[in-house]
């Protein structure tokens, strides 16, 4: 069975279209990720999975249901983790599940013991009587995980699971996540704008940009359709007559200028940069530098936008904000 | 049928978030306790007002306990919007339960929470010598004011849920208690009888509903009101009503 189907799932806002036609088919037991820069319509197109928002047109499938026919059905199937915080400050990390437990119709008998179960999970048992405020960000996002696994669902929606958390408790959600889909065989739906985390975590990667899907398949399907490797270079004067050169060269397959620098994809690194260099001399150019590397899902991603989607930079800010959200 | 057992689950976490925050009971008792004392005895010691019918400190408590409940019930309707702030809302959103259940265990929890506070300053005006005057039967003095609370107090969250999901942020808050709630609280005779007003005067505060709520609860403490209690009790629950629909109708927009 397919886990999420959607045709041509549209949304606009006003005269903003932030999503534009998304076709998505994902089965029963993947772990899937939506990679994409902030604003590429990433959490949009998870809202409307989820029935939060309603799309302007088309349609989708959440676990067998219509989001806009048989909302309560799709929201029973479903967890949810959201990019901003959202538990009650006020309550205890125990208040929070129980709230959760009870409105998603955990049965009595079960709840209290479930409750347990996912305390343990995410290891805040011996805090789930403290109250929210006093948990860490990191100790938020696990009890955060633990309430979307609460009633069982059958498809489990991450929005940017570790947006704005240290290196340390990354690796920790991920192990998480890699286990849910693991060992409880949990479909799992993830969106970031970290490529490691994409490539370390998912089956399979829709690169998703201006609200379109670019690209989709497998991390090493999507890097291997690079080619070798990449050889990314500076070169002064840059006059775009040296990047002419270069591209019709049997062992380059493709030349892109990115910014300041020429990005190449090459069959072998290692053998192409002194034939570079040598054609370097004869073209009379400098090279200031010249970098080599393995293909990553970030060249990917360059290869279908033609532009870098620098996470650092847009990351730094939203760090900030989603620490000053969480703290 | 979860209708109800999500009315208690939403009613639930506003009862639990309510004993959380004792400085805040404190803090919000202590407000009309000062109007209560520091009015009562200081306009009371130098003004006489033509057809009191009792004292005046007798007449401010009933207007005094509404306050308590306007304030508390209000206010924990428009809670909704903290609720958007801290994200918490999404949680409920997504629920697979219906959204008219959440209005409705919203709105009995805030009202829960007027009726107690409204309780208590009564009680407490007791000390400083307020005394029940009606000579109604105890039943059914005790069943009038509660019936009242909970119409004013149903009303007014409702009211706060109305504009909680209608306004983005946190700062239209200040802005709709100066500009509504104090007006409401001012024109609904708490202070001051409302027979001998200005004409313009007294059409604002014959469309406040809450002057009727301040009528109903001073005829169960004084026996003495100024529109007839059948008119209080149906005022009160048109009121009610008209609020229930449109917070739910409002809050069902939310996207």
């Amino acid at each position: 069975m397919k886990a999420i189907i959607s045709k041509d799932l549209v949304k606009k806002f006003e005269d903003f279209k932030a999503v534009k036609g998304i076709n998505l088919e994902i089965d029963e037991g993947e772990l899937f990720g939506l990679l994409g820069p902030n604003g590429a319509g990433k959490t949009t197109t998870i809202s409307m999975l989820c029935t939060i928002l309603k799309p302007t047109s088309g349609s989708a499938k959440v676990w067998g249901y219509d989001v806009e026919q048989e909302p309560e059905n799709v929201r029973k199937s479903i967890g949810i983790v959201f990019q901003d915080p959202s538990l009650d400050d006020n309550l205890t990390g125990r208040e929070n599940l129980d709230f959760h437990a009870r409105l998603f119709q955990v049965p009595k008998a079960d709840r209290s013991e479930r409750i347990n179960e996912m305390l343990d999970l995410v290891e805040l048992k011996d805090k789930a009587n403290t109250s929210v405020k006093k948990y860490s960000g990191g100790m938020k996002r696990r009890l955060e995980i633990a309430r979307g696994l609460l009633h069982e669902p059958k498809v489990l929606f991450l929005d940017e699971p570790t947006l704005g958390l240290d290196p340390q408790t990354r690796r920790h959600i991920w192990d998480y996540i890699e286990k849910l889909n693991d060992e409880n065989k949990i479909t799992i739906i993830l969106t970031t704008h970290y490529m490691d985390e994409a490539d370390h975590l998912c089956d399979r990667v829709a690169i998703i940009d201006h609200g379109t899907i670019v690209a989709q398949e497998t991390p090493t399907e999507l890097k291997h359709s690079i080619g070798g490797d990449v050889v990314t270079m500076t070169i002064t004067p840059d006059n775009g007559e040296f990047i002419e050169k270069v591209e019709p060269l049997d062992f380059v397959r493709s030349a892109q200028q990115v910014d300041d620098s020429i990005r190449l994809s090459v069959d072998k690194g290692e053998t192409a940069i002194p034939l570079l260099m040598e054609l370097a001399r004869q073209e009379g150019v400098q090279v200031p530098s010249v970098t080599l590397k393995e293909p990553t899902l970030e060249d990917v991603f360059i290869k279908y936008t033609g532009r870098e989607m620098r996470p650092g930079e847009v990351s730094d800010l939203e760090r900030m904000k989603a620490m000053a959200k969480r703290f | 049928m979860h209708f109800f057992s999500d009315t208690y689950t939403v009613w639930l976490r506003e009862m639990t978030r309510y004993v959380r925050t004792r400085s805040r009971i404190v803090s919000s008792l202590a407000q009309p306790l000062l109007f209560l004392v520091i009015f009562g005895f200081g306009v009371g010691s130098s003004f006489q007002f033509p057809g009191l019918g009792t004292n005046y400190v007798n007449f401010l408590a009933p207007g005094i306990v509404c306050m308590t409940v306007l304030f508390t019930s209000i206010f924990s309707g428009m809670s909704v919007v903290f609720d958007k702030e801290f994200g918490f809302l999404k949680e409920i959103l997504v629920a697979p339960v219906s959204r008219t259940s959440i209005v409705l265990g919203k709105s009995l929890g805030g009202t829960t929470t007027g009726i107690i506070q409204g309780t208590i300053i009564l009680g407490l005006s007791t000390l400083i010598g307020v005394k029940f005057t009606s000579g109604l039967p105890i039943g059914v003095s005790i069943l009038l004011a509660l019936v009242t609370l909970f119409l004013i107090g149903m009303g007014f969250v409702g009211l706060g849920i109305a504009i909680a999901s209608r306004i983005e942020s946190m700062e239209g808050f200040q802005m709709i208690s100066n500009f509504l709630v104090l007006p409401i609280f001012f024109l609904s005779g708490a202070f001051f009888p409302v027979n001998n007003l200005p004409a313009w005067m007294t059409v604002l505060v014959r469309i406040n509903p809450l002057a009727y709520g301040v009528d109903s609860m001073r005829y169960v403490v004084t026996g003495v009101n100024q529109f007839p209690i059948m008119t209080d009790l149906g005022v009160m629950l048109g009121f009610f009503i008209v609020m229930m629909l449109i917070g739910a109708i409002l809050f069902r927009r939310i996207q």
